[in-house]
């Protein structure tokens, strides 16, 4: 039963590369967002939250799709990406990279946005009567208090991102090697006669690695909240 | 010297203050709600003020007519809140060295042990704010004030959260303060006894407005 095959190997190895990169990338810009919808009062605020919120609601295929049409080749962005820096989204691996990190990006923002709000900004004025200027109290006071917001961001963003399955294979379709994610594998498998021993091993991957990366969130922000408080 | 002449509306609450002091230590007295820690706030440059000046020792630090505004990290005044906000995530030695850090001031040890010493808090550096009691918590909040090396301290009720038993413990070190430390405070408190024993000079606030500026006298 746990022969795991090279094909399956590569599927479990790109899920992770494109789990890990997909939240990498998405959390600074996750933070960044946060920080303006938890901080900042300006016209259209609902309109970007809506919009940050909206792969959530969208059905995952339509998501995908509205990707193909602005990021594949002929698609407006592209096109300017892949003419102006060479970077190309359609077919690839940066492809599956950009489907789960839109798909993950809402649950990603929503705990960075929450514990921002939460914490005390008294605090924050007392690091500027000690001389920090604005972006030194950000990195010195805000981001530590928002620790456990974000790694809680994080994990969830990065379970998302590793079972995404109907945006990715919408924009990206299920190309073994290169955009075959445990996902898309398993349902490949799934459609094949005889696929069911394999399709049960990568569910039995997958269960495994989502269980992992629930605990390790949890001793995460444990140890997180435990310095938050003062002890 | 502190020039201060603001105007400030909050909300329904109007704030006209003016008022100059030499004092080594300005009490800004008056019951709660008469605009004491809004105007101790717009000194640190936390609040703008709607019109005035504020100035210490010939420096503009607000002028709304020319338009100049310091921004409270770069005015050199150091504050002593109520609820002393340390920060949880640092330890009582992080705190005491965020000031001098944030300023790029030498490291400058005979100081540390100095004021450690005058407040009595050597022996809390590898404790975290969470396990501090009240009363250390402010004197540790007066030592990170004091080690920014400010120009300026203001003291809101810095006594304010305590019981009577830590408000005896902690008011000697300000009175040593006073006497030893030469930066000029100012002084927020609803105490009279209080100010008795520290200021030097009274600013009375009644709803707003001064309603009487002097020495020690202003109180009986």
């Amino acid at each position: 039963m746990f022969d795991i095959t090279p094909t399956e190997w590569t599927a479990i190895l790109l899920s992770l590369k494109v789990a890990t990169v997909a939240t990498l990338v998405a959390t600074p810009l996750g933070i960044a967002l946060a920080y303006v919808l938890a901080r900042r009062e300006f016209w259209g605020k609902s309109l970007l939250d809506a919009l940050v919120h909206l792969p959530l609601v969208l059905p995952p295929v339509v998501t995908g799709y509205l990707l193909l049409l602005a990021f594949g080749r002929r698609g407006p962005i592209g096109a300017f990406l892949a003419d102006t820096f060479g970077i190309v989204f359609a077919f690839r691996w940066t492809g599956a990279v950009l489907s789960c990190g839109v798909m993950a990006f809402p649950l990603l923002v929503r705990p960075i946005r929450l514990s921002i709000e939460a914490i005390d900004r008294r605090l924050e004025q007392a690091a500027e009567t000690l001389g920090a200027p604005p972006w030194r109290v950000f990195f010195n006071v805000t981001l530590p208090l928002a620790l456990p917001g974000v790694l809680a961001g994080m994990v969830l963003g990065f379970a998302k991102a590793i079972g995404e399955f109907g945006a990715t294979i919408t924009f990206v379709s299920n190309i073994p090697g290169e955009t075959q994610t445990i996902s898309s594998a398993i349902y490949s498998l799934i459609q094949t006669p005889d696929g069911d021993p394999a399709a049960l091993r990568l569910v039995v991957v997958s269960a495994v690695i989502a269980v992992a990366a629930l605990i390790g969130a949890e001793w995460f922000a444990r140890r997180a909240t435990a310095r938050l408080h003062g002890n | 010297m502190l020039r201060v002449d603001v105007e400030k509306q909050l909300g329904e609450f109007s704030l006209q203050a003016a008022f100059e002091s030499e004092g080594r230590v300005t009490g800004l007295f008056g019951a709660s709600g008469a605009g004491k820690t809004s105007l101790v706030n717009m000194i640190a440059g936390l609040l703008r003020p709607d019109r005035g000046t504020i100035a210490i020792d010939g420096e503009t630090l607000d002028d709304t007519a020319k338009g100049i505004h310091v921004p409270a990290w770069r005015r050199r005044i150091g504050y002593v809140f109520q609820d002393a906000r340390l920060f949880p995530h640092l330890n009582v030695r992080q705190n005491l060295d965020y000031g001098r850090r944030m300023n790029g001031l030498a490291d400058d040890p005979e100081q540390e042990k100095r004021v450690t010493g005058l407040l009595d808090i050597g022996h809390l550096l590898d404790r975290r704010p969470g396990k501090l009691s009240g009363g250390e918590r402010q004197r540790v909040a007066l030592g990170r004030a004091l080690l920014a090396k400010p120009r300026l301290l203001l003291l809101d009720e810095p006594l304010g959260a305590l019981d009577e038993g830590r408000r005896a413990e902690i008011l000697p070190y300000l009175v040593r303060l006073r006497d030893e430390a030469r930066i000029p405070m100012v002084y927020v408190s609803h105490d009279a006894a209080e100010m008795r024993q520290l200021a030097t000079q009274i600013v009375l606030l009644q709803r707003g407005r001064v309603s009487s500026f002097g020495g020690v006298r202003v109180l009986s």
